[in-house]
């Protein structure tokens, strides 16, 4: 049982338990934590698969953008959330049922006899030149780069959409109105006001 | 000017003429329409003329060429092109001559009609339509010009649209012609299957190939085991349905030869043609007698080396076109209305074209139709001329002594009376002399019954001819007082379409017989087994037009005419007692012959009442039960239905549809499962 | 490590994700982060065969699918931060507008 064995299982021990939390847990604050820990341990794991350039995306967009994001939402509104966690209990058997109605299916599919070391071996290590950025970067500069501009531009729709649904200022836009122009009456726009007149001093006028 | 330069004008001079008279008629105004649409039809005329003079005296080359290629898919390219040669050449002049004279005859006859510029531009029309099919040089530009001519006769029938009986004509008409057209088109697709191309080329090509082998017979045809059309490839069975077996060229003829039936007008498609004379008569002597009706005839003798291979076709032909030659002819001879009178005779006449293409002389065919164009033309223009003078009167009964009224009209109509029924010397002898020689060597099937048929029908031809003649312009007067105070000459539009009618009817045969006949003209698009040409013996005692004709003389068949002609004096002249006892004694034939051996009737009672049922049946139980109550409704009806229930799936709660896409997929992998 | 210990464990975690949307029948937020636990699953898959087939190309996959997944979070929210206001709260059951 070699170091790499001891790190799977560790980290996968923790995915698991993290992602249970995240749905048992009663304090959502809690449950966003526990998300949290969970995307940790899987960026391990992907690290064990030496998706690098994948693991750190993971955590530094997800851990540290997504999630506080969560966070943030849950810590700004002002909800009940006891109140929400009514009929967890009733409704965990069909709950169970199906999660592990829905394991057993897939587990049958991916078995041992199927995806295990006999059937797939596992590749050599890479190098140590290697770098996955490298290679990540010249297919996706490269075969894909179409597809990469459009993941911009479906990150840059993402924004508008978020921004114009939660936007709450003025919709107005700063132009002329012609017909409040036209509406407008002399005594909204002038006002005279009387003053007492004064002499022009002399030499004054320079 | 090229020559094809020429063919384009030839063909599209009318059309323009047609479309400036139709759509810009009523700002021209009537003098410039009639102007414009008959100078162009006499250009076209003048250089078919010049172009029938090159193949006539020259020995011009037949010419095919593509004007436009309009489609391709797969190995079949569909064009639009020109085939010119001494057949085409032939058809040009006759199309163009005659509706020149219809054009200018039409100032005259039409003159007080409302539909003028209209009626200018229907026949111009028709010149365009008709000269496409007899210049086109692949089946679906045939077909296309087949279709139009159909289209313009339905609308020139129906010219009178406020009256019902030339409504129900051109009706008639139409229908009639589908049945024919559904036969061509089934032809051309037997065209295509079998040769692969829908270019009249290829087609003849492979015809004469097959001819040359067979009449060599060397190879492998020596051994008498294969003939030439299975060495060819052509020998083509199939089998519409199990157990019977059609030979396809076979099938093709009789597929193309019904369509010429329709067109043709040989029985039993031939009823639409007599009541076809509700239409104006110049467009009788056009479309109904001149030229449409004679594109059958001419699309058999194009088609000649397909039909040479086909002895079930010829003996079909033979016997369909005897019964037509003999027993209209009949029915000739009790009508009373002059202009049905011609048109039984130009189905009787159009019997002869068809028996002899039957028996393979397709040039006495092509000549017969070729001198037919003139004397029947002149005929209907003739008795035009008559029912105008007449006020529209058509009765034979109520007229009688025009002679002295209408003396140019007469003469020309003893001219083109003569011709018909054959008088030596005259176009129509050699013609019909011709026919009834080539019957007489013919040894196919039904050649026996044709040549009693063509025989019996000199004699009818005669009787109903003179009948006509006799009681029209001899005779007393019968028309009432008003009518016949005012009777005169008709003007010279009309008169000089007669004189220039009566000149090729009486004297065309001297110059052309020979060459068409017995000279070979037409061997460029005519094509004959040698063991079928029974126009050979014809060289023997032709010698020139003139012996040929002092010839006639003593032939049985000049003393049958003459006994026609006698027997129609003495009882429709000399005896007029005679002829109602005979009316009496006769009684049950005569009854026949009026009701046209009840053919109407028959179609009425069972094609009309039968489509009738069939169509009240479909609609009840095909369109209002099924489609109607059934598809359109009730697919509205069910699919409210299925809604109803299916929005109570929508309970809009997050979790039922997370819950019920889970089961789904839970399916989809058990049944993933299930299959492996 | 085989190929079918990380398919064990992303598919632990899709089931998981799956049990987590059915018992939760109050909390929109729970549910988007089920839905983030179940892209996290099916990215692992991707990573893992893309590791055991060497091919580069899963991991292509996964890229886009984290780009799709961060929009989707961001509207999810967003979406969420309308609905708390018009609603003044977020509990799923109030989500029945389109009921039928």
């Amino acid at each position: 049982m070699n170091i790499e064995v001891l790190v799977f299982y560790f980290f996968a021990a923790i995915t698991i338990i993290a992602a249970i939390g995240v749905i048992s847990v009663k304090n959502s604050v809690q449950a966003v934590l526990c998300l949290v820990l969970t995307f940790f341990s899987a960026a391990a794991l992907w690290l064990l698969l030496e998706a690098e350039f994948l693991a750190i995306t993971l955590i530094l967009v997800y851990v540290g953008a997504v999630m506080v994001l969560f966070l943030f939402v849950v810590m700004m509104l002002d909800v009940d959330f006891a109140a929400l966690r009514q009929g967890f209990v009733k409704h965990l058997p069909i709950g169970l049922l199906l999660g592990f109605g829905l394991f057993g299916a897939i587990y049958w599919v991916i078995r041992f006899e199927i995806f295990g070391s006999e059937k797939v071996p596992e590749p050599a290590k890479h190098e140590q030149g290697y770098s996955n950025v490298e290679e990540l970067g010249r297919l996706l500069y490269g075969e894909y780069f179409y597809p990469f501009e459009i993941a911009g531009v479906i990150l840059l729709v993402a924004i508008i959409a978020a921004i114009s649904l939660t936007f709450r200022g003025r919709r107005e836009r700063k132009g002329q109105s012609v017909r409040e122009q036209h509406r407008v009456l002399k005594e909204e726009r002038l006002k005279i006001v009387s003053m007492k007149s004064e002499p022009i001093k002399q030499g004054d006028d320079a | 000017m090229g020559i094809f330069n020429q063919l384009l004008i030839i063909v599209f001079a009318p059309l323009i003429g047609a479309l400036l008279a139709g759509f810009f008629g009523n700002k021209l105004g009537r003098v410039w329409t009639h102007r414009i649409a008959i100078s162009l039809v006499a250009t076209s005329f003048l250089l078919s003329l010049k172009i029938f003079l090159s193949y006539f005296y020259g020995s011009a080359e037949p010419l095919n060429q593509t004007l436009y290629h309009w489609a391709s898919f797969g190995n079949i390219s569909i064009q639009v092109g020109f085939l010119m040669d001494s057949l085409a050449a032939m058809m040009i002049v006759v199309v163009t001559f005659v509706s020149l004279m219809v054009h200018i005859y039409s100032i005259g006859y039409m003159q007080d009609d409302n539909g003028y510029q209209r009626f200018f531009s229907y026949i111009s029309l028709f010149t365009f339509s008709m000269l496409m099919l007899v210049m086109s040089n692949n089946f679906l530009q045939l077909f296309f010009g087949w279709e139009a001519v159909g289209v313009v006769s339905y609308l020139l029938i129906g010219f009178w649209f406020k009256k019902e009986s030339a409504i129900f004509a051109n009706m008639k008409a139409f229908l009639v012609n589908r049945v024919g057209d559904f036969g061509f088109l089934l032809g051309i697709g037997g065209i295509l299957y079998l040769f692969g191309s829908l270019d009249y080329a290829p087609v003849f090509e492979k015809m004469q190939q097959a001819k040359a082998m067979q009449e060599s017979a060397q190879g492998v045809l020596a051994s008498g085991e294969v003939t030439a059309l299975g060495a060819l490839g052509l020998e083509k069975t199939f089998s519409p349905w199990a157990g019977v077996e059609w030979s396809a060229i076979s099938f093709i003829c009789i597929c193309l030869f019904i369509g010429a039936m329709g067109k043709s007008a040989q029985v039993p498609l031939h009823v639409w043609l007599p009541d076809s004379m509700e239409g104006p008569t110049p467009i009788s002597a056009l479309i109904h007698a001149a030229t449409m009706v004679t594109a059958g005839v001419f699309l058999v003798a194009r088609m000649s080396p397909l039909f040479e291979f086909s002895e079930t076709a010829l003996a079909m032909i033979t016997i369909i076109g005897a019964i037509t030659a003999l027993f209209m002819g009949l029915i000739g001879i009790v009508q009373n209305d002059i202009k049905r009178i011609v048109a039984y005779s130009t189905l009787s006449q159009l019997g002869y074209m068809v028996v002899a293409l039957g028996v393979s002389a397709y040039s006495a065919a092509v000549f017969h139709l070729f001198t037919h164009a003139f004397f029947k033309a002149l005929l209907f223009l003739a008795a035009g001329s008559v029912i105008v003078a007449m006020h529209h009167e058509q009765d034979l009964r109520k007229m009688g002594g025009l002679r002295k009224y209408m003396p140019i009209t007469y003469w020309t109509s003893v001219i083109g009376t003569l011709a018909l029924i054959g008088t030596p010397f005259f176009a129509g002898f050699y013609s019909k002399d011709a026919i009834i020689s080539a019957v007489a060597e013919a040894q196919g099937w039904g050649s026996n019954f044709a040549y009693f048929a063509v025989m019996a029908g000199v004699v009818v031809t005669a009787l109903y001819s003179i009948r006509m003649l006799l009681l029209v312009f001899h005779g007393p007067q019968k028309m009432d007082e008003h009518t016949a105070s005012h009777l005169h000459e008709s003007p010279k539009v009309i008169t000089y379409p007669l004189l220039l009618l009566a000149v090729p009817s009486l004297a065309i045969g001297w110059i052309t017989a020979e060459p068409m006949l017995i000279g070979g003209y037409f061997d460029d698009a005519i094509m004959v087994l040698n063991e079928h040409n029974t126009l050979a013996h014809l060289k023997d005692i032709f010698g020139n037009a003139w012996a040929f004709a002092l010839h006639g003389f003593v032939t049985p068949v000049f003393w049958l005419l003459l006994i026609g002609a006698i027997a129609a004096w003495f009882v429709f002249a000399y005896q007029p007692q005679l002829a109602e006892l005979l009316a009496k004694v006769l009684m049950p034939i005569r009854k026949l012959l009026q009701n046209k051996y009840y053919f109407d009737q028959f179609n009425q009672k069972v094609f009309a009442k039968g489509s009738l049922g069939l169509g009240r049946f479909l609609w009840r139980y095909g369109d209002k039960a099924i489609i109607d109550d059934g598809i359109v409704n009730g697919s509205a009806h069910g699919v409210r239905k299925l809604a109803d229930k299916a929005r109570k799936l929508q309970s809009g709660y997050l979790n039922h549809y997370a819950l019920v896409m889970l089961i789904g997929l839970m399916v989809l992998i058990g049944y993933l499962y299930l299959r492996n | 490590m085989s190929l079918t210990h990380y398919l064990v464990v992303s598919a632990i975690l899709f089931s998981i994700s799956v049990i987590g949307i059915v018992i939760n029948r109050k909390n929109v937020i729970t549910l988007l982060m089920c839905i983030e636990l179940m892209l996290l699953a099916v990215n692992t898959n991707f990573i893992a065969f893309s590791r055991y087939l060497d091919d580069a190309t899963g991991q292509i996959f996964v890229f886009f699918i984290l780009t799709v997944a961060a929009a989707e979070a961001a509207i999810g929210l967003a979406i969420l931060v309308v609905l708390f206001r018009t609603h003044r709260n977020i509990d799923v059951a109030d989500l029945k507008g389109l009921k039928g």
